[in-house]
């Protein structure tokens, strides 16, 4: 499924945006995520699987806070590196 | 002929100054990681390349990146410093930045340790490839009163500095935990035992108590066994290591600059000197040059008596702050001192503090400093 990625990730990417990724969750999507660009997930996510503070990730426009949502082959993801002041 | 470098880290990416041996033609590389805060880096003393970088992206988590060509490529840890997952019920830790690097003990070549905010300390046995928690250590967070757990404390976050290894003993470590105190471990990380007699703490109720104290920066000197100092919250001090006990050597300062800093820089050869950048430690803790005029401070007597060296810096309205990791020095006699500022200068002494010169301005806010000198 289509992934889009915030400036700040494209780095891991080769300066792409938009990428694809595999998994019926969000967490086995970001587990493949992963391995396709070695480094990424840890820098979304912490070491408790919690969504860092300035990062939110939609489904279908649809903000969610768990990487245990579940995903099917037609959504799309958005990551987003969120305004916070400044 | 050996150059001299001096990685500058700073909120916004990593800055390199360049130097002939005898540090009169400078220039500048950078900035690597753009836009990143970069809380330290350093060149590995041991083999002169390896390079190490503390980064994170005011929107990602923290990491930390290695060079082995002086920057000119640079590839992220394939493990970085983490807490483990915990378990259902446990507090859930995850480390907000790596605040502090640290190259191990010459016996232990590939060796670094980490310190980060959450308090934690972190070691790499493969260059900073691969990081593991320090299991002594990190598993005393859950019970070790002294440990601030939360999250990132005003105003940078309860941190772990100031990882220091015995030069004489590769098992004898000393950590600074911002609060919490001074820590040694005489058996490589696996037991700790608080440090802090005879430092004041003049924040707690218990004028002796055994922890919760505020270092900002402890320094062990390379070459002389037992000499260890520290800029503390409280004052400057020398520990007396025989009786494990702090003397307060700042009290020798004078009443209207006070005792109060980030920063301490040892002589890297004698042992009774070093130099200190007094902060105005005064009513809200401004920690800005006391009205204005930066000095550094020299003792050449293990701080019986200090010394203002403030030559070439402004005379008045300068308002900045030098951080603990900002301010060094490197091997080379004349010893050359080097701070950066959260003005985004770097200024630079090569005649042991008595004139300095700005090297760079501009950059932004300056969190380190550390020098090496390279093939």
């Amino acid at each position: 499924m289509k992934v889009v990625l915030p400036s700040p990730l494209a780095s891991y990417t080769a300066n792409r945006r938009e990428v694809e990724a595999e998994g019926a969750t969000l967490q086995a999507l970001l587990a493949d995520l992963d391995r396709r660009h070695p480094g990424i997930r840890f820098r979304m996510i912490d070491e408790q699987d919690a969504i860092r503070p300035h990062i939110k990730i939609f489904v279908n426009r649809a903000q969610v806070s768990s990487i245990a949502h579940p995903l099917s082959p037609a959504d799309e993801v958005l990551v987003v590196a969120a305004l916070s002041g400044g | 002929m050996p150059r001299l470098l001096v990685l500058v880290g700073t909120r916004k990416g990593l800055f390199v100054l360049k130097a002939d041996r005898a540090r009169q033609r400078w220039s500048m590389e950078g900035p690597h990681f753009l836009g990143e805060v970069v809380s330290h880096a350093g060149v590995d003393p041991r083999d002169g390349r390896t390079m190490l970088a503390a980064v994170r992206a005011g929107h990602l988590g923290p990491t930390v990146l290695r060079s082995m060509d002086y920057g000119k490529t640079w590839k992220e840890a394939a493990k970085p410093p983490a807490f483990p997952k915990a378990a259902a019920g446990e507090a859930l830790d995850a480390v907000a930045h790596v605040f502090w690097l640290t190259p191990g003990h010459p016996k232990h070549p590939g060796r670094w340790y980490a310190g980060t905010s959450p308090q934690g300390l972190f070691v790499s046995d493969d260059g900073g490839v691969t990081w593991e928690g320090v299991q002594g250590f990190n598993t005393q967070r859950a019970s070790a009163p002294w440990i601030a757990r939360g999250p990132d404390a005003p105003p940078d976050g309860a941190t772990l500095h100031s990882i220091n290894v015995d030069p004489f003993d590769p098992a004898h470590l000393y950590v600074g935990l911002s609060a919490g105190g001074v820590f040694e471990s005489h058996d490589a990380g696996a037991t700790w035992r608080p440090l802090n007699k005879g430092c004041a703490a003049d924040f707690l109720p218990d004028p002796d108590a055994e922890y919760g104290h505020d270092p900002h920066c402890l320094r062990v000197h390379p070459k002389v066994k037992g000499v260890v100092y520290q800029q503390n919250h409280c004052g400057i001090y020398r520990l007396e290591a025989a009786e494990r006990r702090w003397t307060r050597i700042g009290a020798a300062m004078p009443k209207e600059i006070g005792d109060i800093g980030f920063p301490m820089v040892l002589h890297p050869r004698d042992p009774k000197t070093l130099w200190v950048f007094p902060m105005d430690g005064s009513t809200v803790w401004p920690r800005l040059p006391i009205g204005g005029k930066p000095a550094a401070y020299g003792t050449r007597d293990a701080g019986r008596t200090w010394k203002r060296l403030d030559r070439g810096l402004p005379k008045a309205q300068a308002w900045y702050t030098v951080k603990r990791q900002a301010m060094t020095a490197d091997a080379l006699d004349p010893v050359g001192l080097y701070f950066g500022t959260t003005g985004g200068e770097v200024w630079g002494s090569f005649d042991e503090a008595e004139s300095w010169q700005c090297l760079v301005l501009h950059l932004p806010h300056v969190y380190s400093t550390e020098t090496a000198l390279v093939a």
